[in-house]
């Protein structure tokens, strides 16, 4: 089973913690990678820029408009995923809780199931 | 019968190779990827050279050489190795079928079922571990860890290569067993996309299955794994359109079901009946060829697939064999009896919110002429799904009942 483990940031947040802090929360995700990476349940993992690097894109009669994001006013963003395949929920969330962020206040890991996909591991 | 393509020939030898290696040198680990590229040089020599008279002793030459190849790095001490591994031939290799006592070791108790599917497909099954990734939609390095981690795990599990004895026995045939089906589920519930890859896998099961068969002939539930297996199998040209939408076992075209296959599942299910104890593949057999057995949905003989359900639920009971005896039930004495089993499952908190509880519910409650219930629960049902098919069907199922 695929889980997409998503980790909901708040820049507010990260922005508080001291260089130790950060530090250790890099290493964290490092130790996770090589984890999950050598049980065979790692599919792909990726971080993303600032949400302020954002740009939202709409069409309104057929004309596209750019304008700055990001797209959710709101404290927390989509800062990264991880994409794993492994035996089952209780897995995933075993999982997700081995995430540095977990346990961070105001930081959180999301787990949900994926039920399409394609492009990266298509035959 | 045909003569087998060289592909087929290369597969079936592929665990007695590796069987003969583990005897002879004893690392599972050295010898599956030792015999994974003595096949590996057989898919390129023989082609060109023909297949030799002893092709069996040819692979275990081979993959002699390449085992002691990865374990000597002494250049001069290879060498030797060499000569001697070349010297002992295929007359060193006994002339057993490790097959049974091979699927044990990948079916190790201490492996998740992940790493125990990929390690049989692998180590049994021939397949190499780009086509396993490729089966199970994962990239190739995933695949290759996850098998590299299973045969860590049986290293320091320190398993001795031979047939469990007693009672370890039974219970270690039914890991061997539950493999075999999930790598077959995994096939035969294949939808959209890549299907015909994921396919190969229910046909891959059965392959297995049948050696498994053919070297415990007397043991039912094997026989009934077996029989479970081809009887579900002859159904599949019917459970989808061409559109990939799935066609509930109701509405499926019955002349597209597979007759050969069915025969052949009927026969075995009806074999597996005679043995001394009965198991829940003999069972879940039994209520296929049930259904195989009716010319159309309305001939079904639900009394017997009820009475089929209760004597399962009774050996193996499960929240989902009491979903299933409630279609049953509904269907022998109406869908009102039906929706009282199933208000039984309520207080199960395995069965709490599951798609399948809700969109049978629905069923049933369509059934009754209650369309506003059913189109509320096949709505929730469809939400609650984990697959793409199965939403699309619940979702046609509540556009029909839409007050």
């Amino acid at each position: 089973m695929q889980f997409l483990i998503s980790m909901h940031i708040n820049p507010a947040v990260l922005d508080a913690l001291t260089d130790e802090e950060k530090a250790a929360i890099g290493d964290g995700h490092g130790k996770f990678i090589e984890t999950i990476k050598k049980s065979g349940e790692l599919i792909t993992t990726q971080a993303l820029v600032d949400p302020s690097q954002a740009a939202v894109v709409s069409v309104r009669n057929g004309q596209p408009a750019v304008t700055d994001g990001p797209f959710l006013e709101s404290k927390e963003y989509l800062g990264g995923f991880y994409l794993v395949d492994c035996e089952n929920k209780e897995r995933a969330i075993e999982l997700a809780a081995l995430i540095p962020d977990a346990a961070i206040q105001g930081l959180g890991v999301e787990v949900r199931q994926v039920m399409f996909s394609a492009g990266l591991l298509d035959a | 019968m045909t003569v087998p393509s060289r592909e087929d020939l290369l597969r079936e030898l592929t665990p007695q190779v590796l069987g003969a290696l583990i005897r002879r040198y004893g690392q599972f680990d050295g010898a599956e990827d030792a015999v994974q590229e003595a096949v590996l040089a057989a898919t390129v020599q023989w082609p060109d050279q023909g297949v030799p008279d002893n092709p069996r002793g040819w692979l275990v030459t081979v993959a002699s050489r390449r085992l002691i190849d990865q374990v000597r790095s002494d250049q001069a001490r290879r060498e030797r190795e060499w000569a001697t591994a070349a010297q002992a031939g295929p007359e060193g290799v006994p002339d057993t079928d490790d097959t049974l006592v091979l699927l044990f070791l990948c079916c190790h108790p201490t492996l998740t079922a992940a790493s125990q599917t990929a390690l049989t497909l692998r180590a049994v099954g021939g397949l190499t571990t780009a086509e396993i990734a490729r089966a199970f939609l994962v990239p190739e390095a995933t695949m290759a860890a996850r098998i590299s981690r299973a045969k860590q795990r049986i290293k320091a599990a320190g398993s001795s290569f031979s047939l469990p004895e007693g009672a370890e026995r039974e219970e270690r045939l039914r890991v061997v067993l539950h493999v075999l089906y999930l790598i077959f589920n995994e096939g035969y519930t294949a939808s959209s996309g890549r299907d015909l890859h994921r396919a190969d896998l229910a046909r891959e099961a059965i392959r297995l299955t049948r050696m498994v068969h053919a070297q415990l002939p007397e043991d039912g539930e094997v026989t009934g794994l077996l029989a479970l297996m081809l009887l579900t199998h002859s159904r599949r040209e019917a459970r989808t359109t061409t559109a990939g939408d799935l066609v509930p076992l109701a509405e499926q075209d019955r002349a597209r079901w597979d007759r050969e296959l069915i025969d052949e599942g009927t026969e075995l299910a009806k074999a597996s009946l005679a043995a001394p104890e009965l198991g829940p593949y003999q069972l879940q057999a039994a209520i296929a060829a049930t259904h195989a057995d009716a010319a159309t949905a309305e001939a079904t003989n639900w009394p017997q697939v009820h009475a089929l359900y209760l004597i399962l639920e009774r050996i193996a009971p499960n929240p989902m064999v009491t979903l299933n005896r409630a279609i049953a039930l509904a269907e022998t004495r109406g869908p009102q009896a039906g929706l009282d089993l199933l208000a039984t499952l309520d207080r199960d908190e395995r069965m709490a919110g599951h798609h399948r509880l809700l969109s049978v519910r629905a069923h049933l409650l369509e059934k009754t002429g209650d369309t506003a219930g059913a189109y509320e629960l096949y709505r929730q049902a469809a939400k609650a799904t984990a697959s793409l098919t199965e939403q699309r069907y619940l979702e046609s199922r509540a556009s029909r009942v839409r007050p």
